[in-house]
Parts: structure tokens; sequence; C-alpha cells
């Protein structure tokens, strides 16, 4: 089956379930949640049937691409959609609270089908090979989350973080635009391998400022200093399953497609060095930003904000560093670092959506004793701050040492030197969080935390997905090469 | 706890266990060919740049792996003081004592690495939710200082292993040497200074040594235990098992040889002083664990064979002499419910063992003779005075000089500690006698002191394990 059915499939699958929506009654919503999650699961089976077709590059396969790290991504894809909408489904109640109509019941149908259209373009932006592809799979998703991150018109927080998040987002979109623009202007090509070729004897000037265009609007996608402004805002207003789906798989896709623009700069002899240097100050900005910021948050979601501003800067580490560790090139060492990343965020969320069941403050005090009212909580959320501040034996780790790696090799050493005590400053921010659960009394009159079957069962593969990335590396880049 | 079973015979026999395998890895180690990694597991993980999670026991991993378990059986014998959450409690302690063995055991560098970070979580709730005293500030600055140390490190060793032509290539120890020791004499020298900072910070180097003294004072006993008496030594394995055979010319390099020196006399004098300005006895165990770390630095500066093996010695006279310290703190402390010297003394008098065992430990840890301490010093001390040529005096015999004044110094301290908790007449506050350890109490003092007192007589139960490695280690410098 070629690759490109999946997409078809579940934008098939996501018009059905939204028709499907209408005609479901307000009290069984929950209906088209499990729906959603089936469709996803049948997507994420088609997956494991595709065959790569091969190298032709005629058709379509002019605007996709169906190699390794393409499947990889959409796999990562479905994963993070599959999570977020058990997590919607925990989330309900909130939902309803804060999204009932202006004379009737709550409004949360459509809740559990955006994320499929959503999906779908995080899908399509990881096999995206043409400038008009890229922009359209990039505004499929971006779109899906502006009505996402808006979605509990009643709550204040919800409606800023959305407006925040649109005008930025469409801000972004026009640098994109521009800088595709330029680069067409001076390669005359829309596919990146047409670019690739036509790069290296391209005038270096208006190629370099595409570039930075380019990378201005990339850096809003992956909340990368200077251009993060939005993130805390946003991950704080957002519905919980939303921050998480914008943390997780927004990242994930914009780096997909970062690590696919960049590369004709970062490989054409003449633009290398100043595309790495920009890549690298960035980097160092977005590291030493993100952690000293994280370190006075009061909030859970403003701190994991924070943190996707630091992540964000690791990642950049790697593929700025443009260097192979051993048979693993800088975009498979992103990759890696983005299913890690996947593992451990999704649990931090999960075990928020859950205590916010009963309690709806996201606050860091509302994890003051966890490891009294659930010892499974407390555990999830040690193994995800565990690996988030890249504790070894954890996928977190991995990735943060493949990054030094790609560093050490690349010969940065002042880079690597901002790096180290960057995730030192981890260790403080996402240990606050610990000495909550373990350290602190749970609040007068907290019940036990009940944990429902179906997200226990989501905990448990994340954190056995955490320990796998941190521990046996060969399944996970088997994957990738 | 797993499976239902209480906390702490599920904890306990966990600990018998491992006490039972390290002694049977000790009875079946085949000391003529100590230098090789003996009971070695190979697990691959990645195949390039191959990574495995490789395991195997040469004769200077067979000590620490005796300290760890020996420290661990009695770490999690005693009984905890007070608190709610006893699974946690044990599972911290012996998550500690797992990543220690791993550490010890592991013949890949990055799982050697991986495996002592193991530590860090347990140690920083252990000592936040069961400590004592300002345990939170304690437990903060030990993570931040051990993070920060772990992430120097990291980055040391990222460097080390991209240095080689051929970038990354293996992690395994047993084949990177060879690729490492090509590596041109300046960038050894870079590599080995940011080793020797990270693995430094880990042990306490001066002057970044200012996390561990309240660290273990606040830390519940089986935590000290530990991580003064086993955990710390990591830092200084991983001198002896990578930085050293592996950068040769980083470590020979006469500046960072002098530097060391200078850092080493600052731990055992600076230090030393510091020690002795403590007024209760947990404060002071903890600074002089710091103290002690500068002998065995000496003996890894000297850059001989017989340093060596007085370091490895050394590490585990220490490990066992300080464990069994911070475990006798503890009871004293369950028993008077204080630790200040002042509001201390006659304890003998009641407490006749108790007084015996912590006498017989001060005494090993000043270093006397007859305990392992003692043998391991004065290996050290004979390689602070071997030089290239008779009438050589240089940096490395000034420190000799100076570290041998921090026996006087320690012997102060210890004494004085001694004097104020036992003997004298029992202060006022302390109205009813204190009890002596019960027979429960003692079986873990008596199995420290047994190993303290063989190991002490008997050198070369030890050396022999140590020694062929330690000469490879300096035959492998000298090619």
């Amino acid at each position: 089956m070629p690759a490109y059915y999946l997409e078809i499939a579940l934008v098939v699958l996501g018009l059905v379930l939204l028709l499907a929506e209408t005609f479901t009654a307000p009290g069984s919503k929950r209906l088209v949640g499990l729906a959603a999650l089936a469709a996803v699961t049948v997507v994420f089976l088609l997956l494991l049937t595709v065959k790569p077709h091969g190298l032709s590059s005629d058709g379509i396969w002019r605007f996709y691409s169906d190699d390794k790290l393409a499947l990889f991504y959409k796999g990562l894809a479905l994963v993070t959609t599959a999570g977020v909408l058990i997590l919607s489904l925990d989330y309900a109640p909130v939902l309803a609270k804060f999204s009932a109509r202006a004379g009737g019941g709550p409004a949360i149908g459509e809740f559990y089908c955006l994320p499929l259209f959503v999906c779908t373009g995080m899908m399509w932006m990881a096999s995206a090979i043409d400038l008009s592809t890229i922009f359209l799979s990039l505004e499929l998703t971006t779109i899906g989350f502006y009505i996402l991150v808006a979605y509990m018109r009643r709550n204040v927080g919800s409606l800023e973080a959305g407006v925040k998040y649109l005008i930025l987002g469409a801000l972004s979109t026009g640098f994109l635009v521009y800088g595709f623009t330029w680069l067409y202007g001076v390669t005359g090509q829309v596919t990146l391998s047409g670019i690739a070729n036509a790069l290296p004897s391209a005038p270096k000037a208006p190629a370099l400022f595409a570039f930075a265009l380019i990378l201005v609007a990339l850096s809003f996608k992956v909340a990368a200093v200077p251009f993060h402004l939005w993130v805390p805002d946003v991950y704080q207003g957002a519905p919980t399953p939303i921050t998480a789906f914008l943390s997780v798989g927004s990242k994930a896709a914009g780096f997909a497609v970062a690590g696919r623009l960049l590369e004709p700069f970062l490989a054409a002899e003449q633009l290398r060095g100043t595309t790495s240097a920009l890549l690298m100050a960035v980097a160092a900005a977005t590291l030493v930003l993100g952690n000293l910021a994280a370190i006075p948050q009061s909030n859970f979601k403003r701190l994991l904000g924070y943190s996707s501003i630091a992540h964000a800067g690791f990642l950049l580490l790697a593929l700025g560093a443009n260097t192979a560790v051993g048979s693993l090139s800088p975009r498979m060492i992103v990759a890696y670092y983005l299913a890690g990343y996947l593992f451990m965020s999704l649990t931090a969320f999960a075990v928020l959506v859950v205590i916010n069941r009963t309690d709806s403050a996201d606050d860091l005090k509302a994890f003051n004793g966890l490891h009294q009212r659930s010892r499974f909580l407390a555990f999830a959320i040690t193994v995800a701050a565990a690996s988030l501040a890249g504790v070894p034996l954890t996928a977190g780790f991995t990735g943060k040492f493949l990054a030094f790696s790609a560093a050490a090799g690349a010969h940065q050493w002042a880079l690597l030197a901002i790096a180290a005590a960057a995730a030192s400053a981890g260790f403080y921010y996402y240990f606050k969080v610990l000495r909550h659960v373990f350290w602190n009394r749970p609040a007068e009159g907290a019940a036990p935390i009940t944990v429902p079957p179906l997200t226990r069962l989501l905990v448990v593969a994340l954190i056995t997905g955490t320990f796998a990335a941190g521990i046996l590396f060969q399944p996970f880049v088997n994957l990738l090469r | 706890m797993a499976f239902g079973l209480p906390a702490r015979p599920a904890a306990l026999a966990a600990a018998c266990a491992n006490l039972a395998i390290g002694l049977l890895l000790a009875f079946r180690f085949d000391y003529g060919n100590a230098s090789a990694f003996q009971f070695a597991a190979v697990r691959p993980v990645l195949d390039n740049p191959a990574i495995g999670l490789n395991v195997g026991i040469d004769g200077m991993s067979l000590v620490m792996v005796l300290l760890t378990v020996l420290v661990t059986f009695a770490a999690i014998w005693i009984r905890p003081a007070r608190g709610t959450d006893d699974a946690l409690y044990y599972a911290s302690s012996l998550l500690i004592a797992a990543g220690a063995a791993g550490a010890f055991v592991s013949t890949d560098l990055l799982f050697f690495y991986a495996f002592h970070e193991l530590a860090l979580i347990p140690t920083f709730l252990m000592i936040g939710m069961r400590g004592s005293g300002n345990n939170k500030d304690a437990a903060w600055k030990i993570t931040i200082y051990l993070g920060l140390g772990s992430l120097v490190l990291l980055a040391g060793l990222a460097f080390l292993i991209t240095a080689p032509a051929g970038g990354v290539s293996t992690f395994d120890m047993t084949k990177l040497g060879a690729l490492t020791r090509t590596i041109e004499g300046p960038v050894q020298e870079r590599i080995y200074l940011v080793l020797l900072l990270g693995f430094g910070t880990l042990v306490s180097l001066f002057p970044f040594h200012s996390w561990a003294a309240p660290a273990y004072a606040a830390a519940p006993a089986p935590v000290s235990m530990l991580h003064a008496g086993v955990l710390k030594k990591f830092g200084l394995y991983g001198l002896l098992r990578v930085a050293i055979p592996m950068l040769p010319l980083g470590h020979s390099a006469e500046w960072i040889q002098h530097l060391l020196i200078v850092l080493l006399v600052g731990n055992i004098l600076f230090v030393g002083l510091v020690t002795i300005a403590q007024k209760e006895v947990d404060t002071m165990l903890g600074n002089s664990s710091v103290m002690h770390m500068g002998y065995i630095f000496l003996g890894i500066a000297s850059g001989s064979a017989i340093g060596y093996s007085g370091a490895v010695l050394l590490m585990f006279a220490h490990g066992v002499s300080i464990a069994l310290l911070f475990a006798l703190s503890a009871s004293i402390r369950e028993k008077t419910g204080t630790l200040q010297f002042h509001r201390l003394g006659g304890l003998a008098q009641s407490a006749p063992f108790l007084g015996l065992a912590f006498g017989m430990a001060a005494f090993a840890s000043i270093g006397l003779p007859g305990f392992a301490n003692f043998a391991a010093e004065i290996n050290i001390f004979f390689s602070g005075f071997a030089s290239k040529s008779p009438d050589h005096f240089g940096w490395l015999q000034t420190g000799t000089v100076l570290a041998l004044w921090g026996v006087v110094i320690s012997a102060v301290y210890m004494l004085r500690a001694f004097r104020a908790v036992f003997k004298g007449p029992l202060p006022d506050a302390l109205k009813s006698p204190v009890s002596d350890l019960t027979l429960s109490e003692r079986i873990p003092a008596l199995l420290l002191l047994a190993a303290l007192l063989l190991t002490g007589f008997a050198p070369n139960l030890l050396l022999r394990a140590v020694n062929p490695v330690v000469q490879a280690i300096t035959a492998a410098a000298a090619r």
C-alpha cells in the first residue's frame, strides 16, 4: 500500500466521523471520541503495512516522500493523536463546563473529530518535499489548532490563547511564504531536491535571506527563541490535551519539516557556515532562555511550556551541529529525541489531566502529596520528570546525549558548555515538581485518585516507551535507518 | 512493596542475596587473571556506534563490588528512624545501591555513566522526605551540584568519544582505550581536565565539595552510608577506569598534575581544619569524608602502580569505615535525640559496645595500623615520595608532606568527637542511661568492623586483585 493512502484514509474517516457526530445524542459524545481513537488505531495498523514505493519521482512522488523518517514521523503523529484523544476523553468534564452552548448542553463532539485532521496535516508534513505541499500541510495542522486551542469558549484564558496563537501563527505563515518566494527566486525550483541541486551555485546573499525568513517561521512552529513568546500563554490557556498535542505533535512535525527544509542549506558548501552558525545562535538563545525562564514557574502547564522551549534548544543543537554520531545523522538524532519527548511529555500531561478530573487547578500545588493519593501517578510523574531532566536510562537522556555528542563532534565547545549549564538548570525545575509530589503533604480532604483504565494503559505504554528508548536503542534506530 | 511483601523483609532479602552474590564472585574470581574482565556478559543495544549493556568484573571492580554489597547490607539492615513510607524508603536505598553496583560492573562507557545517575532521584527524595535538620536545602544542593557535575562529566565523555580520528565508533571500554590513546597530547589534556572537573565534583574535590557535608549530615542513615561510602567512589573509580588509562598524556601533563595536587591539598588541609571546627557528629563525619578523598586523589596523582592500588584500597577502607560511623551516629541520634557534642557525653558508661565500635571505626578512619585504612594510606604515602630521581623534591613530594599533616588533623577531630560523645559525665539532659546496641543492631557494625580488620591485617586479600589492574594501567600509559 502506498503511504499517501494513510492521509486519505484519515481524512475520510474524519469527515465520516464529523457527519456521524451530528446524529449522536448529546449524552453519548464519548462514543465519538472512542470512534476517533479507533480510526487512529486503524490508520496506525495500516502504517505497518506500507511498502516503500522505490526510487521513482514521478507523479505524486515529486511532492511526497515515503522514506523511513517520513514513516517514523507519521507513526509519532498517530501515537500522539491517540494519546491526545484518550486524554480528551478524561478531560470531557472540564471541556463540557467551558464549552456550553448559549441555551443548551455542552458541545464537545467536534473536539474529538478535529484532532484527526490535525494529525493528517502532521503526517503530510512528514512527507512533504515540495514547497507547496509543505505550506499546505502546515496550514492544515495550524488551522485545526486554531479551533482546538480556543475550544473552551466560556474560558477567558482559552480564548486569549486562541487569539495569540492565531495572530502569531498567521504572522509566521507570512514569513514562511515570503521565505519560500525568495527561495524560489534564487533557485527557480519548488521541489526540495531541485533546490538542493541549485543552492550550491545560487547567489549567496538572497539565499541566506530566504534561509533567515524560513528560520523565523520555523522558530515559531518549534518554539525557539526569540519567537517563543506565544508558548507559555497558549500552553496555559489551551485545553490540557491540546497543550500536549501542541507540545508533542506540533513540535515533532515542525522539526520533521525543519530537517528537510534546512538540509539543502546545510549541505551547500557556500552556505553551510552561516547557516550552521545562525542555527547555533538560535539554539544557544533557546537553551538559555527556555531553561532560565522555567525556573520560577509555579504553573505546571507554563513550566512545561518553557520546558518545551528548552527541548527545542537541544534539538536545534543536534540539527545545527550537522555532524553524525556513528551511523546516526543529525535528522535521525532529532527524530529519536522527539520520540522520547513524545513518551515523557505526554506522560506528564496525562498525569495533569487525571488530577484535573477532581481539581481543575493546574498549579504545581495540585501535585502536593500526590504519592499518598496515587502511587501510580506519582511513579509516572517521577519517570516523566526524570526523563525530561535527562536522567540516564530514560529516553530523555539518550536524546540529550546524542545531541551533546553531535555538538562535541562539531567542536562546538562553547555551545556544549551552555547546553550543560542549561540541562543542569533543568534538574532544578523538573525536580521541583517531584518536591510537590513527595515532600509536601496533600491538601486537606484530598481524596485518593483513581486512574481510568484507558488512561492507565496509555501511561503504562508511555512509561515503557520512556525506558525502552533509554535502554534499548536498536529497535528505534532500525525504524530510522 | 512488590507482590505484597512487607517492605523490610523484601529489602533485606534483596540485600542478603546481593551480599551472597558479591561474596560468591570474590570466591569464584580468577586472581591469576585479575586484569581481565571476568564473568563478562555482553548485550549489544546498538550496532553503530557500538553500545552495549556490557558487564564484567576485573580486580578493581571486584573490590568496589565487595564494598557495595557490604555497605548495602548494613544500610538496609539498620532500622529506619521514623516516617511513614517504608516501601519508598527501602526502594530508594536499594536503587542507590543498584546505581553504584551497576556503574562498577559496567564495561560500556554509556551505561557506566548511566547507572551512576540512577541514584540521583532516590537521593533527592530520601533526603527531602526522611532527612533531618536543614534537609530540604541540603537535598537541593546535592541534586544541583551532582547534576551539574554529571553534566560536565557527560560533556567530557562526549569529547572523549568524538575525539578519536574517524569519529564515534564504540562505547566499549575495552576497545575505546586503544582509540583514545592516539589522540594528540594537548587535546588529551583538555579532555582530561573536563573529566577531572566532572568526576571531581562527584567526589567532592576541593573546591567543589560544599554539597557533601550538609547532605550527609541531613540525609537518613542509609543514604549517607551508601552515598559517602559507595556512590561517591564512582568519581575516583572513573578516573582510574576511564580518564587515566584512556588519556595517559592528559594525566601525566605537568600542569594538570600541579592543579590536582593543589586541589587535593585543599581537600586535606582546608576541609580538615573545617572539620575540626564542627560541633556535631554528623557534620563532622560529612566533612571528614570530604577530607579523606584528598588522600585517594594523592594516590591517583602519584601516577604509580603502588599509588593507584593504595587509592583503590583506601576507597574500600574509607567506604566501610565511614558507613560504619554514619550507622553508629544514627544510633546515637535515635537513643539521645541529638548529635551535638555539648549535649552528649559519657555514653560509653551504659553503652560500651556502641563506644567500642565507634572508637574502632574512628581509629580506622584516622588510619591506625591494623585497619585497612592504614594499609592503604601507607601505600599512598610511599607512592608520594617515589620520584623520578632520588634527590628530586617536587610538587608531589611537597603535597605528600602537607597531606601527612592531615593524619594529625584526623586524629584531633576524631578523638575529640569520641571524648565528647562517650567519655566524661552524662549531661543532665540525658537523665535515663542510654541503652546499648541490641544484638540485631550489632550485626551490621560487626560485619563492617570485621571487613576493616580482615583487610587491615591481610590487605593482600584485596591487593592481589587490584595490583594486576593498576600495573596494566601504568603499563599502558608507559607505551
